[in-house]
């Protein structure tokens, strides 16, 4: 099927006229932006510029930040989930995260991944040992692991620690995995095993990753949307934020005329 | 004021690259001009000269390719940085062509000197000073990143054209008529040809120009798939 005939993909999430505020302080103003199904979506932009802030706002992690505020719409499969909407368990069960400073639980690798389902009742051992391997299988952490999933998960690398946090998102089964500079504290091969991992996810999940590294952007991404100062200056396919994008702003960030 | 990147050394080195490829369109002018001159005055030391002017050229283009790797490895260029970077990869192949074509023409000028002259040569000069125009127009327009001025590049090729036909059949004629000519005319038309091969290089250049200054690429316009 030729790109011009294909059928644009389906919206797993968006975001109308949405303004996420803390206390006065308006921090992202305003803005409208699909997340296309099992894609990866970059968000890019100089710090402070809102993206992390935007991102967290897909599955409601802003309500945890005392004076946070925010309007407009947020829909998960066409439906809202802001505002009591959606359940904010069932939100985050189904729109996981993964942050930039890996944060293993002081439990054995095991307990790690099974924490999330235990905390929602299961108590079947079967159940539990065959989900806790497939997760980590899908985090391509399995091989590296299997033999000593009782030890400490803080016996792992940095790497390996983002990894087991990914398998834990992954263990009670998201639609959209949310990811917070997932690489930035990891070395170059490290990095490159998380990206190759993301590539493989994204048949599966929908994925939107804020990252300050526009080659990382770059590399894994799909579509790529730009931050500045709150506000969502472009989003477009990655290739062509690139290599021609619209605004002059986007044009000068990418290339570092910025500063 | 136009922004300038916050790596003051990234900055530089687009500039000099861009120096580089502007330096090598400059030599490419002065060969063939002077290879035409080396034509018209019969003058077999100058063409010698332009063939060894032509290392010089050959060199930029070694030089210019490195730089442009180099640019890519350490810097890895994005957008308007990237198209620029990608095009003077071959704006440098086009330029050393036409290096080459200028040569080939100074070639010529030793073999016709050596002989009476055919007939007055105001089209083939006039073909030249198009040819010359058509370069230096694509250089001013890549220098001022002016797609107007390379789309002008582009329709002034069929002016090209059509001389360059004009010439090949009145030495056609010639030839038809004495052919105790048909050396000195055979050169001539391999100058004319090569004078409008020269002009063809001047379009792609201005082709690239336009890719870099706007991100699209006009090339080949009739061989669009959907047609």
């Amino acid at each position: 099927m030729s790109p011009e005939t294909a059928a644009p993909p389906r919206a797993k999430m968006e975001a109308r006229k949405l303004e996420i505020s803390y206390g006065q302080k308006v921090a992202v103003k305003g803005i409208d932006i699909t997340l296309p199904e099992h894609q990866v979506t970059a968000l890019i932009g100089p710090s402070g510029c809102g993206k992390s802030t935007f991102l967290r706002a897909l599955n409601r992690m802003n309500d945890l930040i005392p004076g946070a505020s925010v309007r407009g719409e947020v829909l998960l499969d066409g439906q809202g989930v802001l505002a009591g909407a959606l359940d904010v368990v069932e939100l985050r069960r189904r729109v996981g995260m993964v942050f930039q400073k890996s944060n293993p639980f002081p439990k054995s690798i095991f307990e790690n991944v099974a924490y999330g389902l235990k905390v929602a009742g299961q108590r079947d051992r079967a159940f539990l040992d065959e989900r806790v391997e497939r997760s980590l299988k899908d985090a391509a952490l399995w091989d590296e692991v299997k033999d000593r999933l009782g030890e400490s998960a803080f016996g792992l690398s940095g790497g390996q620690q983002q990894r087991l946090c990914i398998a834990r998102a992954l263990a009670i089964e998201p639609e959209v995995l949310l990811m917070d500079e997932p690489a930035s504290a990891l070395d170059p091969i490290a990095t490159a095993k998380i990206e190759d991992l993301i590539h493989e996810l994204k048949d599966r999940y929908t994925i939107a990753i804020v990252t300050h590294n526009m080659q990382q952007a770059a590399r894994v991404s799909d579509q790529t949307a730009f931050f500045y100062m709150g506000e969502l200056v472009e989003v477009g396919p990655t290739e062509q934020i690139f290599t021609n994008p619209r605004e002059a702003r986007t044009e000068d960030y990418v290339t570092g005329k910025f500063g | 004021m136009a922004k300038t990147h916050t790596d003051k050394a990234y900055e530089a080195e687009l500039s000099s690259l861009r120096e580089q490829l502007l330096e090598m369109g400059g030599l490419v002018e002065g060969a063939i001009a002077g290879s035409v001159r080396a034509i018209v005055e019969r003058d077999a030391t100058l063409a010698e000269q332009v063939k060894v002017k032509d290392r010089v050229v050959n060199r930029m283009e070694v030089a210019i390719d490195q730089s442009c790797r180099r640019i890519l490895a350490l810097r890895q260029p994005a957008a308007s940085d990237l198209r620029f970077i990608t095009t003077s990869l071959k704006i440098v192949t086009d330029l050393e062509r036409m290096g080459d074509l200028a040569v080939n023409i100074a070639e010529r000028a030793a073999d016709l000197a050596q002989a009476p002259a055919l007939r007055p040569l105001h089209d083939l000069v006039k073909l030249a000073e198009l040819s010359e125009a058509q370069l230096k127009r694509a250089l001013d327009a890549f220098v001022t990143g002016d797609p107007g001025e390379a789309e002008e590049v582009l329709r002034g090729d069929d002016h090209l054209d059509a001389l360059y036909l004009k010439i090949f059949n009145e030495l056609l004629g010639l030839m038809m008529e004495d052919p105790r000519s048909i050396r000195r005319a055979t050169s001539l038309m391999f100058v004319a040809k090569h004078l409008e091969r020269f002009g063809d290089h001047a379009t792609n250049l201005a082709e690239m120009v336009i890719f870099m200054v706007r991100g699209t690429d006009v090339r080949h316009p009739k061989s669009r798939a959907d047609e």
